[in-house]
């Protein structure tokens, strides 16, 4: 799950990172009013969307009056932001942050993250901040510092300490770096993120450590136990049908083919996906429907399938294993009954009672293809498309 | 021979009395599986499909010698249990919770390295469908049945997808070693590379049929060792190649990241280390069939 950056700057912030005064609105007089409680004599207005690259997109503008930072909130509240991350849908900017604008000297940046080879959190550290870190890794590749965390006992102030140092700072400024880095850690740990960024970390002429951006993200398996990160969750920010698909704890990403997809298992799904694409198709999402595949999320899968207009065929690839096939040709029945599905449907079933399940199928009188194996449904899925 | 399990390996199940535990307990025991203990801690001293039930991972381990433990514990407490049989001596956890957090599953691993590595157990999964030898027992949740007994070694990180290659092989007449589910998390247990060192010196296995997808370096770490390492033929698969950068394909594992995460990279990697791979998940089947009439 990702948040906002002001979000992100709160969480921070609570674990004792310095951070720019700033408040969140969601209009332009609330804007003004924040600008007018902040104090100071220069804010910027930031668009709050789930994606980076928001500056270069004129997302985060610079003001110097009031009026500058009433404007800027009336242009950016209500429009859809498309930057280099969002795609071409853009997100929509329902929430403005108003931040103090002071100079700083030096910018710095400082990731964290969840390292899949190592099993461990990897701090990462340059003294090129304020680009992006792919930009930095193939820039100035020897001046990325890391340091990795040893599980049993965490980041250790040295350790701090020596990426401070490595940064090039003063005596002064490292001790801010230290609080900076420590902090950010344990923010990152004691919320169960998998991402956390500051870019830029920016130092002041009066040798303060501030995070002027924030970014961090969530482990979805871990939310459980972060109730305050749940309910940071902006569902304005991910598509429609993944939110509607999450509520009923279907895995649903969208995608722009033909060919609507309901399978079982994350592998096959995307394996399904994978032969759509070798039979000369393209495949419109990706859905698993998980272990159960019970009659109701068969149905609600048919209907957020369907709820995208460019699907023109619809293949169900169920592998049934505890699930009898019997009892999934059922659920695909009742289902496409009640939808009143009225594109080609190709039916794959395998596994457990797959005969029986085949038997229903045919003696329905619902009216879809079956196939028997993964090649045939998809082929049979792109013939159909053709043929239609 | 097989590998991680065979007809005497004395099974413990962790949830034993719960929905799914108790449920696949009992097609445990009807495959064959020599399922000796359940585990449910404040159900001690019951009987469950006429296992015993004990408290605690330990007291089962020391009444009936149980070596391997699969556990159907809920993902708030599946890091704990999991630790509890590597600390009673299990040697094989099969861990089947899907939903663990990445950061327990980190302080696992961590946990493991307490132990010497002759005495550090061998963790297959989380979120997996576990690990069956064809004929001899199954440690796990897979249909039985779609498996067919033979000398090809399997290893997928997708539960589905590897029931579909056991069909595939089985509609050939091919069957399987043992195949074992490594699972679609971040964070695994064990890696590909584990289990291919196994199959290495299973006499029973002539080659292996390894099913990976999008996210993490494993696949191309395993490729690389299989080069330099591996003396039988190994057929390879990646699955995602329509899936799009930067978005978690169902499992918490499968998300492009980072440069060599995409399945085409991972594909050119294997073939660069001289793997055969399948053109696509619909010829697993001919495709071993085919590696393996060569051989």
């Amino acid at each position: 799950m990702d948040v906002h950056e002001y979000q992100a700057k709160e969480i921070l912030a609570s674990h004792g990172v310095d951070i720019p005064p700033g408040t969140v609105a969601f209009s332009p007089d609330q804007a003004v009013y924040a600008a007018t409680e902040l104090g100071g004599s220069h804010w910027v207005v930031k668009a709050q969307i789930h994606a980076g690259a928001r500056g270069k997109a004129g997302g985060v503008k610079l003001c110097r009056t009031y009026h500058e930072v009433q404007q800027a909130a009336r242009d950016l509240l209500g429009k859809r932001l498309v930057t280099s991350q969002t795609g071409p849908e853009g997100k929509p900017v329902q929430r403005v942050y108003i931040e103090v604008a002071d100079p700083f000297e030096r910018e710095i940046y400082l990731g964290y993250v969840l390292d899949r080879k190592l099993e461990r959190v990897r701090v990462i550290a340059s003294k090129h901040g304020g680009m992006d870190i792919e930009e930095i890794a193939r820039t100035a590749p020897d001046e990325l510092l890391q340091v990795i965390v040893e599980p049993a006992v965490g980041l250790q102030q040295f350790q701090a300490r020596e990426l401070a140092f490595r940064l090039g700072l003063n005596i002064k400024q490292v001790a801010r770096a230290v609080k900076t880095i420590m902090g950010a850690y344990r923010a990152f740990r004691d919320n169960d993120a998998t991402m956390l960024e500051i870019n830029p970390l920016v130092v002041t002429k009066d040798d303060k450590v501030l995070a002027l951006d924030a970014k961090m993200s969530f482990d979805d398996n871990a939310l459980f136990r972060r109730r305050n990160i749940v309910d940071m969750n902006d569902p304005s920010q991910s598509d429609p049908r993944e939110a509607q698909a999450a509520e009923h704890s279907l895995n649903y990403i969208g995608l722009d083919g033909e060919i609507g997809c309901i399978v079982n298992g994350a592998g096959l799904a995307m394996a399904t996906m994978d032969m759509i694409k070798h039979a000369g198709g393209s495949p419109a999402n990706f859905l698993d429907v998980g272990g159960g595949a019970s009659p109701e999320r068969v149905a609600t899968a048919f209907r957020l399938v369907l709820s995208d207009r460019r699907v023109k065929a619809v293949l169900v690839n169920i592998f049934a294993g505890i699930n009898r096939c019997d009892w999934v040709a059922q659920g695909v029945v009742e289902a496409m009954r009640a939808e009143k599905v009225d594109v080609p449907v190709i039916v794959r079933l395998a596994g457990t009672n797959v005969e029986a399940g085949r038997k229903i199928l045919d003696e329905s009188g619902v009216k879809l293809t079956a196939a028997s194996t993964l090649a045939d449904a998809a082929q049979k899925a792109v013939a159909a498309l053709k043929g239609a | 021979m097989s590998i991680l399990i065979d007809e005497k390996t004395p099974i413990l199940v962790q949830g034993i009395t719960g929905d799914k535990g108790s449920f696949h307990a009992k097609e445990m025991i009807d495959y064959g599986s020599n399922v000796v203990a359940g585990v449910t801690p404040g159900k001690g001293g019951k009987t469950q499909h006429g296992v015993p039930v004990f408290n605690t991972v330990k007291e089962a381990v020391k009444a009936t010698g149980a070596t391997a433990s699969i556990t159907f514990v809920a993902p708030p407490f599946a890091a704990d249990a999991i630790m509890e049989a590597a600390d009673a001596g299990i040697r094989l956890i099969c861990s089947i919770t899907d939903g663990i957090p990445a950061q327990d599953m980190m302080r696992v691993k961590r946990y493991f390295l307490r132990y010497p590595k002759d005495r550090r157990p061998m963790m297959v999964g989380p979120n997996c469908a576990g690990v069956i030898s064809p004929g001899k027992s199954m440690l796990g949740i897979m249909p039985g049945h779609i498996y067919k007994q033979g000398n090809v070694g399997l290893i997928s990180r997708s539960g589905t997808l590897g029931y579909e290659a056991a069909s595939q092989l089985k509609e050939l007449g091919l069957g399987i070693s043992t195949s074992v589910g490594i699972g679609g998390d971040p964070i695994n247990g064990s890696s590909f590379l584990d289990h291919l060192v196994l199959f290495d010196k299973d006499p029973q296995t002539a080659a292996v049929l390894l099913i990976g997808e999008i996210g993490g370096p494993q696949e191309a770490e395993a490729a690389a060792w299989i080069k330099e390492n591996f003396s039988k033929p190994v057929i390879g698969f990646v699955a995602g190649l329509t899936a799009p950068k930067g978005r978690r394909m169902g499992h918490a594992g499968a998300i492009i990241s980072s440069t060599g995460d995409s399945a085409a990279e991972k594909t050119e990697i294997m073939k660069s280390y001289g793997l055969t791979v399948a053109p696509s998940p619909a010829e697993f089947g001919t495709t071993v069939a085919k590696v393996l009439g060569a051989a």
